[in-house]
């Protein structure tokens, strides 16, 4: 437990488990609500993945351990961009999805086998936002207004 | 399992309207992962008080947990809060959310 660094975030989503996996999973989807970025990836259990910034840089990246359709990813993490954090090495990064009533629940664990952690204190401070925001797409129709176009 | 019906607004301003739990946040913020014992040392507290505080945090989604062997590790969970700030802050100014409307409209439309 000294040895690690970690960080267990929740949100409960009312959408099913389907649509919450097709945002998880989806780059167009996930761009919207990942602040530009999206995952690079065949999906596919030991397939590489790339996180890309909008502007096409490669943040981070890993390989995919474990993929459950539609209840569980592991990913190996590592970020590219920041030396000091490429130095901590690989990361852990589960996402695990549960219905939970009429809603589903949505688990993000980040961990790392060394204590302190720059890199988990970096992702700690992005997911609420990003957990935040897919909520508020998968979820809110208060923002939408009648007039506003819509995509395809 | 904590009912759905519970993660609301309401759960989390209850939960944060104690400075006993906000305590606790705090010392989660500053070390996360901590186990009920590590919690409740240098506290003003019993133990069964820190637990039941623990369990209106759990239920408002402000604390989050894993098993790690025998021991149950307490996280803080930021996210209902940043819900809430997103309610009243960036709401207005974000052109993102336009995006994000539209995204959820053309999502939900098959099932309507």
């Amino acid at each position: 437990m000294s040895q690690s660094s970690s960080f267990v975030y929740v949100t409960f989503i009312r959408t099913t488990p389907e649509k919450l996996w097709s945002a998880l999973t989806d780059p167009a989807q996930m761009k919207e609500y990942w602040l530009g970025s999206h995952m690079k990836t065949e999906w596919k259990k030991g397939a590489a993945w790339q996180l890309i910034y909008p502007d096409g840089r490669i943040t981070d990246t890993g390989e995919i351990l474990e993929l459950d359709p539609p209840r569980r990813i592991v990913l190996r993490w590592r970020n590219e961009f920041r030396p000091e954090l490429k130095a901590e090495g690989f990361a852990l990064c589960a996402i695990d999805v549960e219905p939970v009533d009429k809603a589903v629940k949505l688990t993000i664990t980040h961990s790392i086998e060394r204590s302190p952690s720059k890199f988990i204190e970096a992702v700690s401070g992005g997911w609420p936002m990003i957990l935040s925001n897919l909520k508020s797409l998968l979820e809110t129709g208060q923002l939408v207004l009648a007039d506003r176009p819509r995509p395809q | 399992m904590v009912p759905f019906c519970e993660m609301s607004d309401e759960a989390v301003f209850k939960a944060l309207a104690d400075s006993s739990r906000r305590r606790l946040l705090d010392r989660l913020h500053r070390k996360n992962g901590q186990t009920l014992g590590e919690l409740c040392q240098g506290l003003n507290m019993t133990r069964q008080a820190v637990a039941k505080h623990l369990a209106i945090l759990r239920r408002a989604n402000l604390v989050s947990w894993k098993r790690e062997g025998r021991e149950r590790l307490h996280f803080i969970n930021p996210v209902p809060i940043g819900q809430i700030a997103e309610r009243w802050i960036s709401k207005f100014d974000d052109p993102r959310l336009r995006a994000l409307s539209n995204l959820k409209k053309s999502l939900e439309e098959p099932e309507s």
